[in-house]
């Protein structure tokens, strides 16, 4: 808001309304996504300590009953809760997703600032490599790596992390490239700092932000991989229950015509998604308030 | 132009070598044994030397290498080996499934397309209108919603619920042959679900896109030269709106794929990604392999067009790179 002596010729009038209306909802959005995040991550880790409810609880005179009052998301094939599974279902994916996202944030950004930092023919093998595998789709990958290594809790995490390290590590690339030639790299490496020296101690908080945001935005898409493995068969235990697990549980009840063993579990997975994708926007114009038209997700 | 193309697939050679190499290395770091699993249950009876004559008969006690070299040089034959779930040669499994597939994610495209094409120049012409940001809101959602589930809600809804659609399959179950009609009426529930995958980002990129075009010298020009609204919009902004959209169409095979491995699942349709999960789920190495590098060669090809209907559709961009 430079000019705002200037008389504002109309297209700035219509572009200055237009951005306060669309302003507004920005930060309504915001705001949900911030109240919705925080309800997940309430429900996550304070239900299970605090409602001492077994959610195995086997209950056959209570199976498939559509939602109601005591069971507001009704019951399973064998009358176990559905609210109660859908929370356990939501702690597991978001644990997976997690640690998924964090174990590629760390290989993406060692490998971005690595091939960055060091540039030459390191740089452009590491890219090409990069580039290699970023032509095979991720669930085939994942599901190629957990069919090898039988499904499991650490073959999903790790088949998840080495598919989603690839974007972290351009991003960290290109923003080390654009950081290397600031003056103050210069100062260092003037002042006698080592490489190593300049990478952790200058470099790599620079990156931070973005390598952090990455990071935050892979949540949601790791918790979907996550549950697009168990759907399929090739995921998590089935007494280590995710979202996907429910899903593909509740699939001969949905052939019998009950709908809400299906339902649920997938709009547990929509909502913090969009909840998450609504908060790291907001942080990415926040950091970066000139790619606002980029998309969301 | 054909140069480049060409260029581009001489690229191709090497990345397809190291990632069939990268498969091989995974199976080879994996707890996976080819012997066991080509012996079944027998393997559990049979004594430790009939093992290792089977070891030595199908090439695993060879180092990584070279039984990676020997499966390169056999598939340029056309033997890719053969499948152990299917109980016929991968490259049969391939050329009997890959025409589904194909149908599938042709119909698909075309759904997203028309689909996320109109809805998009609707949602331009009238910036932050209520069709733009319904549209725009259930882009964002539908993004974020699996395959798999909304392929589940739409068989209980339409095959179920309504009874209008069938369940899945390619076929009924009742009748040995294919006919037109019934593959088409078996097509359009798992299409429409794999198109409407598809449509968000088809939408929001062809609504950019218009909107941009709005904004641009042309659409004034033909503004004050008094042209229709309608000639406006269709002629002039979604000529030059859709256009980098389309092309991007090649570049979303790994959607398109990840996609089909979950709704053709789903709907039991069979292509070839319902078979990569079948080969995967029953740990049948041959046919995964072979399939997870004709699914990167696919990708390949894909960006190869995107990149070629991009220089046509653009001129400026040259076909150097």
């Amino acid at each position: 808001m430079a000019d705002t002596t200037a008389r504002p010729s109309p297209e700035q009038v219509r572009w200055r309304t237009h951005g306060r209306t669309r302003r507004s909802t920005r930060t309504l959005r915001m705001r949900t996504s911030a109240v919705i995040v925080t309800l997940v991550v309430l429900a996550v880790l304070v239900v299970p300590p605090l409602v001492n409810l077994d959610e195995q609880a086997v209950d056959l005179a209570l199976k498939l009953q559509p939602p109601s009052p005591a069971h507001p998301f009704g019951t399973d094939d064998v009358g176990r809760d559905l609210l109660l599974r859908c929370v356990y279902g939501l702690r597991v994916s978001l644990l997976v997703g997690l640690v998924a996202a964090l174990v590629a944030t760390v290989i993406g950004t060692a490998v971005g600032a690595a091939a960055a930092a060091f540039g030459g023919w390191v740089d452009r093998i590491v890219m090409r490599l990069v580039d290699t595998f970023s032509s095979v789709p991720h669930l085939l990958l994942g599901i190629f790596i957990v069919a090898m290594f039988r499904p499991g809790v650490w073959p999903v995490i790790v088949s998840v992390a080495l598919t989603h390290w690839l974007s972290t590590a351009r991003i960290v690339r290109s923003e080390v490239l654009s950081l290397r030639s600031r003056p103050y790299i210069d100062a260092a490496v003037s002042g006698g700092a080592s490489r190593l020296r300049v990478i952790v101690r200058h470099l790599l908080p620079g990156v931070m932000p973005q390598a952090a945001l990455a990071a935050v935005l892979m949540v949601p898409h790791a918790m979907w991989h996550e549950s697009a493995l168990s759907f399929l068969g090739l995921g998590l235990p089935s007494h280590q229950a995710s979202l996907g697990n429910l899903i593909q549980t509740a699939r001969s009840s949905l052939l019998a015509g009950d709908w809400w063993p299906t339902l649920f579990p997938g709009l547990f997975l929509i909502i913090p998604t969009l909840a998450i994708a609504g908060l790291a926007g907001a942080w990415r114009e926040r950091i970066n308030p000139r790619r606002r038209s980029e998309l969301m997700l | 132009m054909a140069r480049m193309a060409g260029r581009r697939i001489l690229f191709a050679v090497p990345v397809l070598l190291v990632v069939t190499f990268g498969v091989f290395a995974v199976a080879d770091a994996s707890p996976f044994d080819p012997v066991k699993a080509y012996a079944g249950t027998a393997g559990l009876t049979s004594s430790q030397a009939n093992l290792d004559q089977l070891r030595a008969n199908l090439g695993v006690d060879q180092p990584l290498v070279t039984r990676w070299w020997n499966w390169i040089t056999a598939a340029l034959t056309g033997d890719l080996g053969d499948s152990g779930v299917m109980r016929q040669p991968v490259a049969d499994v391939i050329t009997e499934r890959l025409g589904w597939s194909t149908l599938l994610a042709a119909t698909a495209f075309l759904i997203a397309i028309v689909l996320g094409g109109g809805l998009g120049v609707l949602a331009a012409r009238k910036q932050g209108g209520w069709l733009d940001r319904c549209a725009g809101s259930a882009a964002y959602t539908l993004e974020a919603a699996p395959a798999f589930w909304l392929g589940l809600l739409a068989m209980w809804f339409f095959a179920l619920k309504l009874g209008v659609l069938p369940a899945g399959g390619l076929t009924d179950t009742d009748s040995d042959v294919i006919t037109f009609g019934q593959v088409a009426s078996h097509l359009v529930l798992p299409a429409c679900v794999l198109g409407i995958t598809q449509l968000p980002w088809f939408f929001l990129y062809v609504r950019q896109g218009v909107a941009d075009a709005l904004e641009e010298d042309p659409v004034r020009g033909a503004r004050a030269r008094g042209t229709s609204e309608r000639t406006v919009l269709f002629g002039h902004a979604l000529r030059s709106g859709m256009l980098p959209a389309l092309t991007l169409v090649g570049s979303r095979v790994p959607e398109l794929i990840t996609g089909a491995l979950l709704v053709e699942t789903v709907f039991s349709w069979p292509g070839i990604a319902a078979a990569t999960v079948q080969a995967a789920t029953s740990v049948d190495f041959p046919l995964l392999a072979a399939l997870t590098v004709l699914a990167t060669a696919a990708v390949l090809v894909g960006n190869l067009l995107s990149d070629l209907l991009y220089g046509i559709a653009d001129p400026r961009v040259g076909f150097d790179g």
